[in-house]
């Protein structure tokens, strides 16, 4: 089996994502998925693939990977260098890899995710309708775990040969500032804090703190108060939830979150705004800023547009 | 079964609130209602999660009108709740020493002996209120009140795959090793989840559950036929 990509070296956190594993939730299974999907559907898009294919999520540091294969691929969503056999190549744009050749990751400059996108999708089994890694469950993904040194990962049948993309506008702002401006809706539960609790939030940044991962981000800042204590009968936690313990410094619970919890949720990220949170690095800053359904709806929309136009390309 | 309230969490997901308690009847209503925006099939619809007292619907904000989705919601009829079987699900559990990690302090603090405390846990039919935490993992209740018992203040690092627990009111079965706070009376050999299944739960939201005393020989025996653990 020659059609395959190997691990030569890891980065900090490298795993298998698609567009995550909907319908089980009820079943208890977490959704999972890119951190920031419209990089993921950027990278996709770029070589032709669907964009449910499966890409590579790469945090903060890459890896180094060989292709068994000639394949086209694309690398989207945080800026780092990188080099293919040791020159120099752009992120954002089709890439053509002959067999044998190296991919490697350098300084990362911007954003904290990556996503390589290979013509024909990594092609790892499907677990409940999908490939993407929930490396706490141990579900799905390379053996439910993030890449290993030696791994060696299946490609997937090309796509008909992808037409590199002209006048191509970057669709993901890249936050070359360290606060990430992002866009809440309130609810589903600010009843359950004090009057002045949801200006609290958006009031100054929250700082991300280390303890931060897949699953969720703790923040760092303002103490926003309940009114009757921060229990509350478990329900649904939505992506993008902004969840508060009794501590009061929230949790913003991100694509590895459990599908359900106990904690007050005050706010909501906004679809749009999903894929900025993902780019926040430990350390950095959150700014959340309130906005309601039509807004979301809009901005989704601006979001969108440009992905959609790359993805309809030829179909 | 109108809901109370619904209430948008964020643009993708709407909540449906009934009754803020934990109740058969009440969780009852939210398991129809999960039931009933099911069969409608509503455009964009990408996953509808019924939990203690509320309805999730997870949907595409480009693709779903969120206003004819809460009509929806509002306007279900009252209907029979949906049940996969009328049969209740047996769980066969192994109380032994070895297994029941927790059965000696509990019992000893529920001033009960553990053969009672263990008779107690077997006597009732639970419900499934719903399933999180981790895949698979179902929430039963309510447990008798003289061997509910709260969590755990430190939470162990691995609780064994068919783990039995108790915490508060809930009893419930760990699918697959985990750290966990539950406190732990006994172990079933059976496998409740099964990722490769197309149906990978044993249990869904709804469901009734018994759990049955066997011995170690037979714990065994049953385990064998379970094919690999997870």
């Amino acid at each position: 089996m020659s059609d395959m990509l190997e691990v030569l070296a890891v980065g900090l956190l490298t795993t298998v994502q698609d567009l995550g594993r909907w319908g089980h939730q009820s079943s208890g299974v977490p959704v999972a998925g890119p951190m920031d999907p419209f990089a993921h559907r950027l990278a996709n898009a770029i070589v032709a693939n669907p964009r449910d294919a499966a890409t590579l999520e790469i945090t903060l540091t890459g890896p180094m990977l060989a292709f068994h294969v000639a394949r086209s691929f694309a690398v989207a969503g945080a800026s780092f260098e990188l080099f293919m056999d040791d020159r120099p190549v752009e992120t954002d744009c089709l890439l053509e890899a002959r067999a044998g050749s190296v991919l490697r990751f350098g300084t990362r400059r911007a954003g904290a995710r990556a996503y390589l996108a290979v013509a024909g999708g990594i092609d790892v089994p499907v677990v409940l309708g999908s490939r993407a890694t929930h490396v706490p469950s141990g579900m799905g993904g390379c053996s439910g775990r993030a890449l290993r040194k030696g791994d060696r990962l299946p490609l997937g049948v090309t796509p008909p040969a992808a037409t590199p993309p002209h006048g191509l506008t970057r669709p993901t702002e890249r936050q070359t500032q360290n606060v990430a401006i992002v866009r809440v809706m309130s609810g589903p539960q600010a009843d359950l804090f004090t009057a002045d609790a949801l200006d609290a939030l958006t009031a100054s940044p929250y700082r991300v703190d280390s303890n931060s991962n897949r699953m969720g981000y703790r923040l760092v800042g303002p103490t926003l108060r309940h009114r009757h204590g921060a229990d509350i009968i478990s329900d649904a936690t939505p992506l993008g939830t902004v969840q508060v313990p009794a501590s009061g410094q929230p949790l913003l619970l991100m694509a590895d979150r459990q599908t359900t919890g106990g904690y007050a949720k005050i706010a909501t990220v906004i679809s749009a705004d999903i894929g900025v949170a993902g780019q926040v690095a430990p350390g950095d800053f959150l700014q959340f800023k309130a906005c309601d359904h039509s807004e979301a709806v809009a901005a989704l929309l601006v979001r969108e547009k440009p992905l959609l136009a790359l993805e309809s390309r030829g179909a | 079964m109108t809901p109370l309230r619904i209430v948008a969490a964020g643009d993708a997901a709407l909540i449906a609130e009934f009754d803020d308690r934990v109740d058969v009847e009440v969780n009852r209503q939210a398991v129809a209602l999960a039931e009933h925006v099911r069969a409608q099939a509503v455009r964009g619809v990408r996953d509808v999660v019924p939990t203690f007292r509320s309805v999730a619907v997870y949907f595409d904000p480009l693709h779903t009108d969120v206003d004819a989705l809460a009509t929806t919601l509002r306007s279900a009829a009252p209907t029979k709740e949906y049940t996969r079987s009328t049969s209740v699900i047996e769980v066969p559990v192994c109380y032994d020493s070895d297994f029941a990690l927790d059965l000696e302090d509990i019992a000893r603090r529920a001033r009960l002996d553990t053969d009672t405390f263990v008779s107690i846990h077997t006597n009732s039919e639970y419900r499934v209120f719903m399933l999180g935490f981790m895949p698979g993992f179902a929430y039963l209740g309510t447990v008798d009140a003289r061997i509910a018992t709260p969590r755990q203040a430190t939470p162990r690092l691995q609780v064994p795959a068919g783990s039995v627990g108790i915490a508060g009111q809930q009893t419930g079965i760990y699918p697959a090793q985990t750290p966990g706070g539950w406190n732990i009376i006994g172990r079933t050999p059976l496998r409740t989840w099964r990722p490769a299944a197309e149906q990978p739960s044993l249990f869904r939201a709804g469901d009734s559950v018994r759990f049955r005393r066997i011995d170690r020989a037979t714990f065994e025996k049953i385990a064998v036929t379970q094919g690999d653990t997870v």
